[in-house]
């Protein structure tokens, strides 16, 4: 029971980082369209006071992940290991970014930066479909380590996971920024918004038809009795939140396009949930294979019980307070 | 077993990381106290001159932090990518501790920080106070956690071991209380602050020879000098307490920083030399007869061991101990010299003329942080071989990534600290460049638009 806690309680922390930080990622991923300085300041300064805290959810991802199913932790790191150190490294240019560009004392410094910032945020939504993708394709285990080459992961299936996770971020950014801007560039990340959502429903179709094939346990959860009463609600659900969407796009809702696409990413996220349940390291290794001793997992637990309410209370609060659209060039005057 | 050139790779990349890391939070822990403290007084006096001040070097914070931040996220995964047999089996014991850093304090720091740099505007001077202090305590937190889990790495306790020999916690209040933890923590706090100080110095001291009649440089020097006199010396006494600790549970540690080979009684104290390894023996030693018995057992003929009574795969690397502990004493010592000249300038009211201190404090900007990655290299050198001390081995608790792989992401790490915290640096000394103003702006100006007057109310306030 308590590692089934545990294991709701890392999944929950890897949807927020994915909620979270997938729309700063999709921010910067966006760089790539929008190259007006004045639009890039307020792209940024929209997420520049949250962007650490959302982050924070990646470090709590992997430390849980360490905490309570070390074994899991030790092979996917292991197996995955260009692709963790890749999205690191692009992290590191994407994080430093926010500060950086603005610092930078010629236009040309400034430019290379903001170069890094789109290429860190691109490189880093990539790694994390790479990662995602070579998990649920299975990882090769001997003697609880890992025990396949150094290439193993690297699949016309992970890289497709790559390019759909860099999509579905730019979505989520281009939702973002119709929420907090206002003028041209909301009309502008409009127009994004439609074409990366056709992109994202079509690769999410893709994947969806992929993966069973991958193993033959996530075809029997998929399509066989009784897991089907579980699973067909899935697809509804998305084709729901699409029609949705596009009423929100073609009324110009403010708030809805973004609600409806991180929609997307919960149904596709609980969709992965049921295919790997209640493995965490596809094909052998279960969560309770993987689980620390019971008290470790209880020892974290109280602290977890406490702490993450708050957590999300003043998350909350940090968001209230820099809440409203971003303008271009306040300070200008 | 893996090759022993794969294993050495990983040791460099993690040293190599956490180096590069250690460094910033050392100047946020310092920093966010520092910060808090101005931002007080400036509550409670209304003084101008703290509001620039705390505004000044909140700017230098938000870029360190920032950087903090990217370099810590890899840390958080060196475990599981170079380490992953250790993290298998310490995981138990070491992932909670880092948990609770994570769940108490990066989300604190994380959350409270967007109001602490951009939010001067959008809440109450209390609500931004709470903010700032939040950061600061959510860094001294995350120190607590940090430091925890190593020291229970060096004097491992409250644990049981099982047959394929992972750790088991037993007794939680054991691991955390770990025999080492009280000392290692007070030690290392205070050279956050110390590093700090000299930094702050240092800054105050560059701008008050441009011009000595700048407020906030006088106040930035002064209140450095303080910390010095007083901070200086309580460190070498908190360094002599954790060495005596060191002593009791981590005897080859201390034997290898000594560069003592032979058990004898009234140990000498070997002031320079260059431990041999091979020969067993310390080579060119300059010593003090009876002084390391006096420092190290606090009497005459006391004795300590060397390092001939382990075996020599159980040794730590001597040469590196050694002279990684002079360097963090000798600083240490010239950090409480230059306190106590201060302190004299002071009291003779001439702290701010005297342009050899202000060299000298120029001259030592960066000597906190020296001496506090020269005192991380002599505890962590000191524990070799092991990772968990005594219990299990550096080569036993590497990844199965072969030697191409640590090799390559260890070029790519390299390549791309270099790139981003060269930069980095340079930011942060152009910010320490510019000389300190009467109302200084923070994070939110000088740049065209932070978060700040995001909503039209501060907007409308914002066009007058």
């Amino acid at each position: 029971m308590l590692t089934v806690i545990w294991a709701g309680l890392i999944a929950f922390a890897v949807l927020a980082y994915v909620l979270l930080d997938g729309f700063d990622l999709g921010v910067g991923i966006l760089f790539a369209v929008e190259r007006r300085e004045e639009d890039r300041d307020v792209m940024v300064n929209s997420v520049a006071p949250v962007w650490d805290g959302n982050e924070t959810w990646l470090i709590l991802g992997g430390g849980g992940l360490f905490a309570v199913f070390p074994l899991a932790y030790g092979v996917i790191l292991s197996a995955l290991y260009p692709a963790i150190i890749g999205m690191l490294l692009a992290l590191v240019f994407r994080g430093v970014g926010f500060e950086f560009r603005f610092r930078a004392a010629t236009a040309s410094g400034r430019l290379w930066w903001d170069r890094a910032f789109q290429a860190g945020s691109t490189i880093a939504a990539f790694c994390q479909g790479l990662v995602l993708g070579g998990l649920l394709q299975g990882i090769r285990v001997e003697d609880r380590v890992y025990a396949g080459g150094w290439w193993d992961w690297l699949t016309g299936f992970t890289v497709l996971c790559g390019i759909a996770v860099v999509i579905g971020y730019a979505l989520q950014g281009a939702c973002w920024l119709i929420w907090r801007c206002e003028g041209p560039l909301q009309q502008r990340a409009r127009q994004y918004a439609r074409a990366l959502a056709v992109g994202m429903l079509g690769l999410i179709v893709v994947v969806s038809l992929w993966t069973p094939m991958l193993e033959p346990a996530f075809s029997e959860r998929w399509f066989g009795w009784p897991g089907i009463l579980l699973t067909s609600p899935v697809p509804i659900l998305v084709a729901l939140v699409a029609w949705l969407f596009w009423h929100g796009l073609s009324r110009q809702h403010h708030f809805t396009p973004l609600l409806c696409a991180q929609a997307w990413f919960v149904l596709c996220y609980a969709g992965l949930g049921i295919s790997l349940w209640p493995l965490i390291v596809p094909p052998d290794i279960t969560i309770w294979d993987a689980a620390a001793p019971a008290s470790s997992q209880e020892f974290l637990l109280v602290g977890a019980v406490v702490l993450i309410p708050l957590i999300l209370g003043y998350t909350g609060y940090a968001y209230w307070v820099f809440r409203g659209k971003v303008r271009a060039g306040m300070h200008y005057h | 077993m893996p090759d022993a050139d794969a294993v050495l790779l990983a040791r460099v990349q993690f040293a190599f990381t956490i180096g590069f890391h250690i460094v910033l939070p050392a100047l946020t822990i310092g920093l966010a106290s520092y910060l808090a403290v101005l931002e007080a007084l400036w509550l409670a006096t209304g003084r101008q001159v703290y509001n620039d001040v705390f505004q000044y070097w909140l700017r230098v914070f938000a870029v360190g932090f920032g950087m903090g931040v990217v370099s810590g996220l890899v840390m958080s995964y060196q475990f599981g990518t170079n380490w992953a047999r250790f993290a298998d089996k310490a995981g138990p014991i070491i992932g909670p501790l880092l948990g609770y850093e994570v769940l108490m304090a990066f989300f604190l720091e994380a959350g409270f920080l967007g109001v602490m740099l951009f939010g001067r505007r959008r809440v109450g001077r209390g609500v931004h106070f709470a903010a700032t202090m939040l950061v600061a305590i959510g860094t001294l937190i995350s120190a607590f956690w940090i430091l925890a889990a190593n020291s229970w790495m060096q004097t491992p306790q409250g644990y049981t071991l099982t047959p394929d020999g992972r750790f088991l916690p037993a007794d939680w209040w054991q691991v955390i209380f770990n025999p080492s933890f009280p000392y290692r923590l007070v030690h290392m706090v205070i050279a956050c602050y110390l590093s700090v100080a000299f930094v702050v110095g240092a800054v105050g001291a560059w701008h008050l020879g441009r011009d000595a009649q700048n407020q906030a440089a006088r106040l930035m020097f002064s209140m450095a000098m303080w910390m010095a006199v007083v901070v200086a010396p309580i460190q070498l006494l908190v360094g002599d307490q954790h060495g005596l600790n060191t002593l009791e549970y981590q005897p080859a540690k201390i034997a290898a920083v000594e560069g003592a080979w032979e058990t004898q009684p009234g140990t000498p104290l070997i002031l320079f030399g260059m431990p041999n390894m091979q020969q067993e023996r310390t080579d060119w030693a300059v010593e003090i007869p009876h002084l390391g018995a006096l420092i190290l057992t606090h009497s005459w003929d006391g004795s300590i061991k060397g390092l001939k009574e382990f075996p020599p795969q159980d040794r730590p690397f001597s040469p590196v101990t050694f002279w990684a502990f002079r360097i963090m004493v000798g600083l240490g010592l010239l950090m409480a010299a230059i306190g106590v000249w201060a302190a004299w300038l002071r009291v003779r009211g001439g702290l701010y003329a005297s342009p050899w201190l202000r060299r000298a404090v120029l001259a030592m900007a960066p000597s906190g942080f020296i001496a506090l990655l020269a005192g991380w290299t002599v505890t962590e050198v000191g524990r070799q071989p092991f990772t968990v001390y005594g219990m299990l081995r550096t080569t036993e608790s590497v990844s199965p990534v072969g030697l191409p792989g640590v090799g390559a992401s260890l070029a790519g790490f390299v390549v791309v600290y270099a790139i981003v915290f060269g930069a980095g640096f340079v930011f942060l000394l152009r910010l320490m460049g510019r000389p300190p103003t009467v109302g200084e702006s923070g994070p939110e100006t000088g740049v065209p638009v932070r978060s700040a007057g995001i909503t039209p109310v501060a907007a409308l306030q914002d066009t007058h």
